[in-house]
Formats: C-alpha cells, structure tokens, sequence
C-alpha cells in the first residue's frame, strides 16, 4: 500500500512542475488537523487525560454508553444495546450489541466490557477516580463489575448514584471498551496491555491509531468495522503546529484542512477569507480565580462578594476574549443539562467598595494573585490588577509556568489564583463535586483535592447538597437542586467565576461534516467530507 | 584538550608510532574529560531539578488524580528514596544505556532523543554551513574594506541578523516565502503525507532519502529545511561575519602582510594567502561554538517551524519536570559540546601553520 501511495505522490507532484513552490492541497483521502498536541501522553483509556488524548480516544474506541457522531446532545448506548437498572437502583444490567467486532476483527463481548472497567480500577492511573466513585476498588471490581455471558454485563455499584451519572460515568474516556485479546496479547508483567496501549489503540471505533509521534504528528486510519460504517475519509493526520500564525499560513495555503487553535485576532484576520470557514462552539472549559479561604481578608463573604463587582466581564469578554470566550459566572457551563446561565455580577466599583467597608475594609487590602504566564491568562491578570485596583484592593501577580502554579495551589500555599477547570464527564456532579465538595479541610486530607480543599472553603451543609444531588433519581428534583446549589455557590463560594471558553475553529470551505461537541469527549472525525 | 598548544609542531608527532600513541591518549582523554563532565553535568541538573518548586509526580498524573494514584507514580518515580540514592540509581541506569521513561511521550528517553536530535542536527548543519559560506567571505571582506561601503553594508546586516528576534524573522520568512511567493514548505521537516515513506536510517531525511535514491522526498526536505536553516544561518552569519571581521583586521596590520606585499602578491592573494590562514584557529573555534549552540536546540525556531528537534523537547521537558527527559536532553548537549571541542581540536592541528612544515 505504501508503495502504490509512494508512486501516486511521485506522481502527483511531478504532475505539479514546480517542485519547490509545493502547491498544497492535501490528499482527498486524507483530513488534515492543524492543531497543539503536545498535551498528549498516554493513548491508553486507563490513563489519557489531557484534552487531545480524549479526543483521539473518542475517535480510537466506542464506550459503553457515548454521544454519537450523529447526535452529540443525546448520551445513549454505545457498545452497549439497552440497559436495566435493579429497583434499589444499584444493579445496571446492560445487554451488549450483537455482531460487532473490534478493528482488529475480535467479536465485541461483555467480557470486553468488564475488562475495560477492570483494568482502569486496577491500574490505577489518573483517570481512576471517574470509576472508584462509584464504590470500586481492585478488591472488589471483579464481583462488582461481571460479564455472566457474551452479551451481559453486570454493574453493581456501592453507592447511591443516580442512574443518570452512572450512565455519564460510563460514557466518560474509561468507558471506552478495549479489546481484551489483543491487548492481553501485549501484556508485559500483568499490566493488562498498557504499556502497549500507550501508544497504541485497540478499540472499536471509527479510526485506529496507526502512529502517534510525540509533538509532531498522530496518524488514525479508517476503521471498516466500525459500528457506523466505515469513515468518509480514510486516514486523519493530527499535526503538531505549536504556532497559531503558523497554523494560520497552512491553513490558508490549503496544507491543512482544519487550524484549531487560532487566537481571536488570527481568525478576525481570516474573516474575508473565501476559502476559509469559522465556527464557534461553547465549550466546558470555565475560567475562575480561586479565592483561598486561608487568607483572613478572604473569609468574609462580603469580600468575596465585592471582587465578585470588581472583575469587568464584558469589558474582558468584548475586548481580548472576543471569540474565544462568553461570559458565565456559575460552576456548571452554559448548554448543559442542569446549567444556570444568570449572570448576577457586573463591573460595579461602588457596590464593591460599600461591601468593602461594612466588612472592615473601606481603604481595601492587598492580594498575592498567581497566574499562569501565557494567554489569556495574562491579560486577565492585568485586567483584573487594574479593577480591583478601583475597589482599593492592590493586586499583586505573581506569574509562573502551569505546572509549578499547580503544585501550589495543590499545596494551598496561594492567597488567589486564576486558573481554568474543566469537567471531567458529561453530568453536573463533576463540577459540584471540584467546587463544592470538602470533607476534610485539614491539610493532611488525602482525597483528590477538589477545587474547595485547594481553598480551604468548607462548607458542611453544601457538600452534603451535593452529596443528595447525586443520588436523586428524579430527573427534575435534581435539575432543581444542581441550580440551587449553583446559586448558593454564586453567592458564598470562594471562587470568582467569570467566563466559559469557547472554542474556534477554521477550516477550508470544502470541508464539510466535521463534528465538535462541547468537549473533547464528543469531537468526531469520521462524518467528514471535503 | 589543553594539551594541544603543547603538542603542536613537535617531532613526536610526525612518527606513526607516536601518532598512534598520541590518538591513544586523545581518546583516553577524551573519555575521561567525557566521564568527568557527565558526572558534573548530571549531578547539577539533578540536584537543581529537585530544588525547584515544581511536583514532578503531577506531571504523570495530571491535576486531578486521587491520592492513591498520586502515591502509585511517587512510588514508580523512585522519589520515596533519599535524594543522594536517587542520584546513584539515575547514574546506575546511565551508565547501561537507560536513560528511563519520558512521562510527556510514554516513550524511553533515548528513543526520544533519537528521533529528535537527527532533526535539530540536520537544522543545525545546514545552518552553519549557510553561516560559513556566507560568514566568513563577509568577514574578510568588511576587514579588507574597513571603514569603507562594504564594511558598512555588511556591519549592518549583521547587526540586524544579530538583533532582531529570530522568532519574528521566522514569522516573517515564513509569510513572505511560504504564504505570498510559495518558494519553499510551510512548518514540519516533510509535508504530512510524505511522513513514514523513506525508512529511519540516521533519522536525518536528507541522509536517509538520499539513501534510498527517493530524491522527491530529499527535494521536499530541503523545501522544508531551506527557511528554518536561513534563517538560523543568518544568526550564525552574523557571528561568524563580526568575528572573522576581527580577527582579519588583526592580522592585516602586521608586518607579514606588509612584506608579503612587498614580495610581489597581489592585495587578495596577501588577504587570503597569507593573512586568512592565521586566523583559522580562532575562527574554528567561534564556528564550533556556534555550531554547538545551534545543535543544542533552537527552541523559538522549532515552535515557529513546527521542527520536532532537541531544543522542543528539552523546554517542554523542563516546563513540564519531565526528569528523565531534561537529565538525558542535558547530557546529550554537553556530548555534543564535547565532541564539537574535540573535532575543533583536531581541526586546529590540520590547520596549524606550524604543523605543516613537514
């Protein structure tokens, strides 16, 4: 095959007389993706966490529960058919599709199924805690989690979770479904084929990994057995492009498809561009400076409330965000199932002074805010020096590099911090859990520390709300009780949430059907044509 | 290596028992100075790494990961040891080959730096050579017509080759060759689909294409190349340009040149019969340092050509306290400055009027 595409190439550019002007346009079999990838570093489900990964996921294997390419706004039954749940609400039994094989030609299995939820509990990485919620731990999944016949599988969960977050749960990145043979095939010292799979794919989804070269480039090629038949174009090239303008020239030079990550000026640029499409899609992804309670100024909530009027949200928004961010000041993105899209906060210098006053601060205080050191981050700390500036409160930034800011705050060792979060499934429960949920305040606690730990906010009754929200097995109550507690947190919590990212992308005219949902679980390939 | 001057023009040298004595000895001390600065080399960069206020456990775990899965990875990274027995078991492992596991590429450090040192090295070459070829005539030039247009000409260009961000510079080139007049490839060493084609010899595409005979390919590197390698060359230029400049200008206002003259030469055939070669010991040495830096890794190059090489990787590493990966990035480039010092050495010795008497 590669010699026939070799000979084709040849071709192709002979047939092009220039041989260094290199006219671009890429193969019509072929989707190429401008876009950063070097978050990626595991291609293993048990353990990929960073947005490219999921993405590349989302393509490699089909879940057990999933967002189809056809409708991303549905969550239904991926691998699996149907599903039953047992009346006290714990047992979920789920019939698997029948005939369906993997790319690698092995028949689908429920075997396959309880594999996959198996080894993420049991390997333990990153990604485990989306599975260990729901009561699993190595020593009891293999009861827990069974496969009585090829088209059975059995989930007992040993908590009180409402069916709706299982199913979220389940069709989160480790609910993807592996193919146990081939994987075990790669097994070295019992560690269920991951160090294989780390680079490799062995799924059932509309692609399969071919290579995956660290910050340089991911080549997927089609899958023909894939569920929903096989993809419109036969091969996806992820490549490394870390330079938007970069990003931008091939793009209009037609060497790429697709440019995903165009700042707001670089896609102003492009808009009288025949050759070039934008879309905007609102993402998950909230921006919010977290306000440790540790810090005395801090814990009054009148504070907090006042720096709360000090952020201009729409002078930021319409300014150096425009495009790549709306407006959204609760915990629960806008577009989703159980969000609260009031916006109660505005840029309000006297209001904030006046709460100032009555908590004892009337000439302010000064505030360590750490920041990362890139964009938008910031412009957003300066902005945000300047308008708490007018409230008296003297801002003082202290930029570093993600992963230091990270350790820090993990530390609570911060007095303000801005910062982004991102769900981690497709149900409100993962947000109010980071922000609200604390059991343990104390410095040793050894939970994941949720974003309220990181700021030292323990608030018993709210973590006990949400702890109800996610039991409650009627779909309106918990609505009701996920925008209760999103207003509670509006008004007491710690945090200043401002905006909800939206993301941008550009692709050639031509290219059409390419399907993004609001997170990277939910980006499919296989729907485009050009 | 401080042994040359010593060394150089002494009859021993001129036996062939000797001689070989001699490479004996260079290469002993060679691997010795090689040992000694790894050690060093090594122990600093470990022992800073650890000093830094960045998790290295969250850079394989992420930010979200449970206590449990945080204390899996503190113990896989070996981190529950005392500092000084970390130190021993990196340096044990060293010494076998292993450089560990990169956690940002799930992949064996050395694997990694395989792939990406060919590129920053083909980067680097073409560079240089770009850097000489133009460079050092400049040089000559400028100290030829010193105080006069040529001078001037080539004493701005080389200012601005010197001064302006070579991250605009890339930027710029790219929008003018690439985006308006289509001369050259965009970002990346190949164009996407041309990947994967040629077999991973050297892991330098010119090399390997040309291997294999597959010109098409060897023309679509060089389309890639031409930019990223100008642009890098015209910083080199300009050193290499400023310091040849210098050197000419000290040797024409000996007496030598003047008395050569006197001898009937023409004025180039003194400039670069009589003066040029009495300053290539110098001059090696600035172009083997240039090279040296530019084989470490041109990292704002590299993320404006999309260029997988060395000096990505090593930043990247760093940001991300990927260990493994600054450690072996760290004593790939003192390697690599090593054997540049090495071959300078020897490039004196072919050089050194005082040895060519024979």
């Amino acid at each position: 095959m590669l010699k026939a595409l070799k000979y084709a190439l040849l071709a192709a550019t002979l047939a092009s007389s220039m041989p260094l002007a290199a006219y671009a346009a890429t193969p019509a079999d072929t989707l190429v993706i401008a876009k950063q990838i070097d978050d990626l570093i595991s291609l293993d489900p048990a353990e990929a966490y960073e947005l490219s990964g999921i993405e590349v996921l989302a393509n490699a294997y089909d879940r057990i529960m999933r967002f189809e390419p056809t409708d991303v706004n549905t969550l239904v039954g991926g691998v699996a058919e149907s599903v039953t749940v047992s009346d006290d609400g714990r047992t979920f039994t789920f019939k698997i599709r029948a005939g369906q094989t993997f790319a690698s030609g092995n028949p689908i299995t429920a075997a396959d199924a309880a594999f996959s939820l198996q080894r993420v509990i049991k390997l333990e990485k990153t990604p485990v805690f989306l599975l260990s919620q729901l009561g699993w731990s190595k020593d009891n999944v293999d009861t827990m989690v069974t496969a009585p016949d090829a088209s059975t599988l059995v989930v007992t969960i040993g908590v009180d979770f409402a069916p709706s977050l299982v199913y979220a749960l389940l069709g989160s990145v480790v609910g993807s479904v592996v193919d146990s043979k081939l994987a075990m095939e790669h097994e070295t010292d019992g560690d269920f084929g991951y160090a294989w799979l780390k680079t490799n794919s062995a799924g059932s989804g509309a692609y399969v990994v071919r290579s995956w070269t660290p910050n340089e480039s991911v080549v997927l090629e089609a899958n023909p057995n894939y569920r929903g038949g096989a993809a419109n174009l036969k091969r996806v090239i992820l490549q490394h492009v870390p330079e938007a303008s970069a990003q931008r020239l091939l793009l209009e030079k037609g060497d790429v498809d697709i440019a995903r990550n165009l700042t707001p000026d670089q896609i102003a640029a492009i808009a009288g561009n025949a050759d070039i499409k934008v879309t905007s899609i609102p993402e998950a992804l909230l921006y919010y400076v977290g306000l440790n309670q540790n810090t005395k100024e801090l814990q009054d909530p009148r504070v907090r409330q006042a720096l709360r009027y000090l952020v201009d949200y729409d002078g930021m928004a319409n300014s150096f965000l425009k495009g790549s961010a709306q407006v959204h000041q609760s915990f629960w993105a806008t577009g989703f199932w159980a969000s609260y899209d009031e916006n109660p906060y505005t840029f309000d210098p006297a209001k904030a002074k006046e709460l100032l006053a009555a908590a004892g601060y009337p000439d302010g205080f000064s505030l360590d805010l750490d920041a990362p050191n890139f964009a938008p981050f910031t412009n957003l700390a300066q902005t945000v020096q300047a308008t708490f500036a007018e409230g008296g409160v003297k801002v003082n930034i202290v930029s570093s590099e993600m992963a230091p800011m990270l350790t820090k705050y993990r530390a609570r060792g911060h007095q303000a911090l801005m910062v982004y979060w991102g769900p981690d499934y497709m149900d409100p429960h993962t947000n109010a859990d980071g922000f609200v949920t604390n059991t343990d305040n104390t410095d040793a606690a050894t939970g994941g520390k949720p974003l309220a730990w990181r700021n030292s906010w323990d608030s018993p009754e709210l973590t006990a709300m949400t702890a109800a929200a996610a039991k409650e097995r009627d779909e309106a109550t918990r609505k009701q009780m996920y925008i209760d507690l999103q207003k509670k947190v509006l008004d007491e919590g710690p945090y200043i949430i401002r905006f909800q990212s939206t993301s941008q992308r550009a692709e050639r005219a031509n290219v059409e059907g390419f399907v993004q949902g609001s997170s990277s679980d939910i980006v499919y390939y296989n729907l485009t044509t050009k | 290596m401080s042994t040359t001057a010593g060394d150089a023009g002494t009859a021993s040298d001129r036996r062939p028992g000797r001689l070989i004595g001699t490479i004996l000895r260079r290469t002993l001390g060679f691997v010795l100075t090689l040992a000694v600065t790894f050690i060093g080399l090594t122990a600093v960069t470990f022992f800073i790494s650890r000093l830094t206020n960045i998790d290295p456990v969250l850079a394989v775990v992420g930010d979200k990961a449970t206590q449990a899965a945080y204390d899996q990875a503190f113990l896989a990274l070996g981190l529950d040891q005392p500092l000084p027995m970390q130190y021993l078991i990196y340096l044990k492992r060293l010494v076998t080959g292993d450089f560990g596991m990169s956690v940002l590429t799930s992949r064996p450090v050395l694997t990694d730096l395989m792939r990406v040192f060919p590129a920053t090295f083909e980067l680097a070459t073409i560079a240089t050579i770009i850097g000489v070829l133009v460079g050092v005539p400049a040089g000559v030039l400028a100290a030829a017509r010193k105080g006069r247009w040529p001078d001037h000409v080539i004493r701005v260009v080389g200012l601005f080759g010197y001064s302006v961000p070579v991250f605009w510079l890339g930027l710029v080139g790219l929008f003018v060759f690439y985006g308006k007049l289509g001369w050259v490839s965009g970002t990346g060493r190949l164009d996407v689909f041309f990947n994967g084609i040629v077999t991973t010899r050297t892991g330098v595409i010119l090399i390997d294409s040309a291997i294999e005979g597959n010109w098409e390919i060897f023309g679509n590197a060089i389309s890639h190349l031409i930019l990223p390698a100008s642009i890098l060359g015209y910083f080199s230029l300009a050193y290499i340009a400023r310091m040849t400049r210098s050197f000419m200008i000290d040797q024409l206002s000996q007496e030598y040149v003047t008395a050569a003259r006197i001898k009937g030469n023409s004025y180039w055939g003194a400039v670069w019969r009589h003066a040029f070669p009495n300053i290539m010991v110098p001059l090696i040495t600035v172009i083997g340092l240039s090279y040296a830096s530019l084989l470490e890794g041109a990292v704002l190059t590299e993320t404006v050509f999309a260029w997988p090489g060395l000096g990505l990787y090593i930043t990247r590493a760093l940001f991300n306290s990927d260990m493994n990966a600054v450690l072996g990035g760290t004593v790939l480039v003192g390697a690599v400055f090593i054997t540049v010092n090495l071959v300078s050495d020897l490039l004196y010795k072919l050089f050194d009027p005082r040895l060519r008497s024979t």
